[in-house]
């Protein structure tokens, strides 16, 4: 136990019922673990490097004066450190991870192992372009299946995430409006947009308004075309949405956003929806962006890295960011400057040439699958979901009635009454092993649960969640409200003081000062 | 198909429980007209060995740098990560869980989060980070757009010494979201005065310690006349082994520090996924993109951690976010908090002496070729020459030959030709006696 926990063992009181029941502090699998810091033991090291043979230094003078202040560890401290740290996390790899529009699926190992080929990973951007045919090979084949899967002719593929993806984009369609003499100052974003769509736009210079939604889940078109005039630069619309529903009136809106002289720029989180079986291009879609980490498995890795590739029209195609991998007259080429074909793109929006690791794991998620495969994923994933919203029909309230695509969207009229919030059923969620679904987004539905369950998980899997759902859905109806408030209670944490960490913000770990303990 | 668990009967069990005859009527909103027959235009589904058959052959295509002499730097080194890193970045638990919104099911990722954060801002001098950034390019634009709201301002000037694709990333930023730069021409290893540019519209100052060209400057003076002029400065490191041997920009009064972290932990990748650090200072907090996680207490007073400050963040804020940014660079600030960990402050230390000896022992033995010139005073892992040719050439032959020397400086800047003759040399920890002599050697026979 370390001073941290006993301090605040003391402070609670010895013998209190709320406090962890063991000496330790521990709870069997559950290990207390301090931090880095409170196990420095100097001296100690991790690696063992030889001493450099004697030179005379050349830093000009500017050496650090003062030591880092970092902790000594050995490397058996080290492995058990990071080992009980990870044996706090849930992971796809333990169980369900239902968060709509995240599309949480398993993550094949095969692609882990390719990754790291010393051909694919120690590879430098800069070494000669000579030394590296392979690499561009790859990004080429990558960008292929990016193209064909998406209908669109050019893939821009340096963005290191969807957020990213969003921001190239939008950058794109305004140099595409510039080129063509047009300043238009407006983007239209739905009101179930995730947050990154508004930010981007306003972070590209944008006025954004919010296009609302019509009872059916879907965009209200006749707001849109109220909204839609010649200062409109593009919508970004999610497709399928984030109410987890199709958008049928796609094609309608997309003849509206072209007839205004705007672009349709499409966020292409809820891609594997339709993988394989719908091309963007042909619902009328100009751009967009397609999280690798989601709809092409790589590793979200507790938020991180990503890749987001933006596909892209032919009247945008000239304005991509640089780099370029081009068929050039002797095989591929990469240029790296606004020159040639290029001399219209945009600078850079990343140091070298995008996110390789990420282009590695999810060609080889692809080519694994391959065209069928691919399609199967998008039918299962959409299966899947509907088949957790006929079992759920009853207990927990759909919001917009019918089929939905590969998420559910239920709000909280099932938890009318009970006292049960949708951040406690959540909880409760988490206590019966399961993360929780997405909660309170969209914002478009009161106490939204959004549900994706993804492909990778099987009918009894699907089967054990929906009972779980409906019998959680029976105790708060059946009066549970203070178990539900309670929860979680099997974690290595409970609910932890959100407003205390805002409030007075500690964000990195300082050595105590040196205090008599009390109890001497 | 290996990864997907329903079965044929599975499937029909379930069109029928959601009562349709088929998975086409859950797609009927899908208007006829976007609708196609049978599959893309792309090749069927393949078995592990058959893919990993195909990556071994493109793989086999490159040069990897372990297979040769290696001298490559630019904003990018090839350091000996421990076994203990790999393998425990692998550990499903990490690899394969989300951001951490949920924090009791997520105390791992936000603990080492905590951990990052703690390190980058005693590596930096500075008293807080942030849990990551995507690279240190992108930190760099984040770190000037945070200046202008800081200041509340609009011109950011950029030294010649930044890294050209660090300096491409702040004018594709500038250019969008509407602010001005007054870039530097590329400078070649000499002072330059940045003071003289400072107006009452500059945000900010950037320079990069040590420069792209690999030279270690004093920004102590600089950072003064920022803060007179109510400027800040934003000090960027591309070598973030360096600090473990030269002075870290907060002893030298930076305000901002945007820096690269693959070195410690992460693969040379080809350029990524790498790892942007952010560190500031505590009064700026606010003005922070990107997400930060705080210590707080849980409902039985235990001490735990959560993401916090959130209100600066795009899911809440939405247009008025501080940055679009979402996902960033988890899994890679994991590798980075690992190797630091193994380091510690002695290794940590030795790791940065082993480097700059390797450097100071390269430069030693190249800045006696015939013609050749060292153009820098100081330096690192990394330094400059004048070649008495230009040097695109010369790294092609050197390639040729086995050897990758480094990169010169028309990559960057084909258009400049006073640039033309300058290579950058980088040397690390791994480059071996053999390795130097193989470069000396080469490049001798190169310049006859």
């Amino acid at each position: 136990m370390n001073e941290w926990s006993q301090a605040l063992r003391a402070r609670a009181g010895a013998g209190s019922p709320q406090g962890p029941d063991t000496y330790s502090g521990n709870r069997a699998l559950q290990i207390e673990e301090p931090l880095l810091f409170e196990q420095d033991g100097p001296g100690r090291c991790g690696v063992d490097l030889p001493e450099p043979t004697p030179f005379r230094s050349r830093l000009g003078g500017l050496e650090r004066g003062e030591p880092v202040g970092l902790p000594g560890l050995s490397e058996p401290q080290i492995v058990r450190h990071f080992t009980r740290l990870s044996q706090k996390n849930y992971a796809i790899d333990s169980g369900l991870y239902p968060l709509g529009s995240c599309t949480m699926k398993h993550n094949p190992r095969l692609n882990e192992k390719l990754a790291r080929l010393p051909g694919l990973a120690d590879i430098h951007p800069l070494q000669p372009v000579s030394t590296v045919p392979g690499a561009l090979e790859l990004i080429d084949t990558l960008a292929h299946w990016l193209k064909v899967l998406t209908g669109l002719p050019a893939v821009a593929l340096s963005p290191a995430a969807g957020a990213h993806g969003e921001l190239c984009g939008i950058m794109t369609i305004r140099a595409a409006l510039e080129a063509r003499g047009e300043r238009r100052s407006r983007i239209l974003v739905p009101e179930s947009a995730h947050g990154t769509n508004p930010a981007t736009a306003a972070a590209c210079g944008y006025a954004v308004e919010a296009i609302p939604a019509n009872e059916r889940g879907r965009v209200d078109l006749a707001a849109l075309q109220a909204k839609l005039g010649p200062d409109v630069a593009a919508l970004m619309l999610t497709n399928p949405n984030t109410c987890g529903l199709f958008e049928s009136e796609i094609l309608d809106i997309a003849a509206a956003v072209h007839a205004a002289g705007a672009f349709f720029y499409c966020d292409g989180a809820n891609f594997n929806a339709i993988v394989g079986r719908v091309r963007p291009a042909d619902l009328g879609i100009d751009c967009m962006h397609i999280n690798l980490h989601k709809t092409f498995s790589t590793p979200h890795g507790g938020g991180g890295p990503g890749s987001g590739p933006v596909a892209l029209a032919a009247a945008l195609a000239p304005f991509a960011p640089l780099p370029w991998v081009v068929h050039g007259e002797n095989g591929l080429e990469l240029v790296e400057h606004a020159e040639g074909a290029a001399g219209q793109a945009l600078g850079r929006l990343k140091g070298y040439h995008g996110q390789m690791g990420m282009f590695v794991r999810a060609l080889a998620y692809m080519m694994s699958h391959g065209a069928d495969g691919l399609k199967q994923v998008a039918e299962d994933a959409v299966l899947n979901a509907n088949y957790l919203r006929v079992r759920l029909a009853d207990a927990l309230t759909q919001s917009f009635p019918g089929s939905c695509m590969h998420e559910v969207l239920f709000d909280d009229r099932f938890l009318k009454d009970t006292g049960v919030t949708t951040l406690d059923f959540a909880k409760a969620l988490i206590d019966e092993g399961y993360h929780p679904m997405t909660m309170y987004f969209p914002l478009v539905v009161h106490g939204a649960l959004l549900i994706e369950p993804t492909e990778t998980e099987s009918k009894e899997s699907l089967d054990q969640f929906a009972a779980v759902l409906v019998e959680l859905a029976r105790q708060a109806q059946a009066g549970g409200a203070e178990a539900f408030r309670a929860a979680p209670r099997f974690t290595p944490r409970r609910r932890l003081d959100e407003t205390g960490a805002a409030r007075k913000p500690v964000l990195r770990w300082r050595p105590e000062p040196v205090q008599r303990n009390a109890a001497e | 198909m290996r990864y997907l668990p329903l079965t044929p009967a599975d499937r029909q069990q379930m069109l029928a429980a959601i009562g349709v005859g088929s998975i086409d009527a859950l797609y009927a909103d899908v208007p006829a007209a976007a609708c196609r027959d049978g599959l893309v235009e792309l090749p069927l589904a393949m078995g592990e060995m058959e893919v990993e058959r195909r990556f071994l052959s493109m793989a086999a295509k490159n040069v990897p740098a372990g297979a040769v002499p290696f001298f490559v730097g630019g904003g990018v080194y090839r350091h000996h990560v421990p076994a203990a890193v790999d393998h425990l970045i692998q550990r499903g638990e990490f690899l394969t869980s989300y951001t951490p919104y949920q924090p009791e099911l997520a105390q791992g990722t936000l603990q080492y989060l905590f951990e990052f954060q703690t390190q980058v801002a005693l590596l930096t001098g500075m008293e807080v980070a942030n849990a990551s950034l995507y690279d240190g390019a992108t930190a760099c634009a984040e770190a000037v757009l945070m200046a202008n709201r800081a200041t509340r301002r609009d011109k950011a000037v950029l030294s010649g010494g930044l890294h050209p694709h660090y300096r491409s990333v702040c004018e594709t930023y500038a250019r969008f979201a509407g602010f001005e730069l007054a870039a530097r021409d590329p400078a070649r290893g000499g002072g330059e005065d940045l003071a003289r540019s400072i107006d009452e519209r500059t945000s900010c100052v950037v320079v990069q310690n040590p420069d792209f060209y690999g030279e270690i400057r004093d920004y102590s003076e600089l950072a003064e006349m920022c803060h007179r002029a109510g400027a800040l400065l934003v000090v960027v490191v591309t070598e973030i082994v360096s600090l473990g041997a030269v002075r870290p920009p907060g002893a030298m009064g930076a305000d901002i520090v945007a820096a690269e972290g693959q070195s410690l932990g992460n693969a040379l990748n080809f350029g990524g996924p790498h790892v942007g650090l952010f560190a500031t200072r505590d009064k700026f907090v606010r003005q922070m993109p990107g997400r930060l996680v705080g210590q707080t207490a849980d409902a039985e007073g235990r001490r735990g951690w959560v993401l916090t400050l959130s209100t600066r963040e795009q899911h809440i804020r939405r247009e008025k976010a501080t940055s679009n940014i979402c996902t960033n660079a988890g899994l890679c600030a994991l590798a980075f908090t690992i190797h630091l960990a193994l380091l510690g402050e002695e290794g940590f230390a030795r790791l940065a002496q082993l480097n700059h000896a390797a450097a100071v022992a390269t430069a030693q033995r190249l800045e006696r070729l015939p013609g050749v010139q060292l153009v820098n005073q100081s330096f690192f892992n990394e330094f400059a020459l004048r070649l008495p040719v230009p040097a695109a050439p010369i790294v092609e032959a050197l390639a040729g030959r086995g050897i990758l020397a480094g990169i010169p400086v028309s990559r960057f800047h084909p258009e400049r030709a006073e640039l033309a003759d300058l290579l950058l040399v980088a040397a690390t920890e791994t480059a071996t006696e053999d390795d130097i002599d193989r470069l000396e050697a080469g490049l001798r026979e190169a310049l006859i």
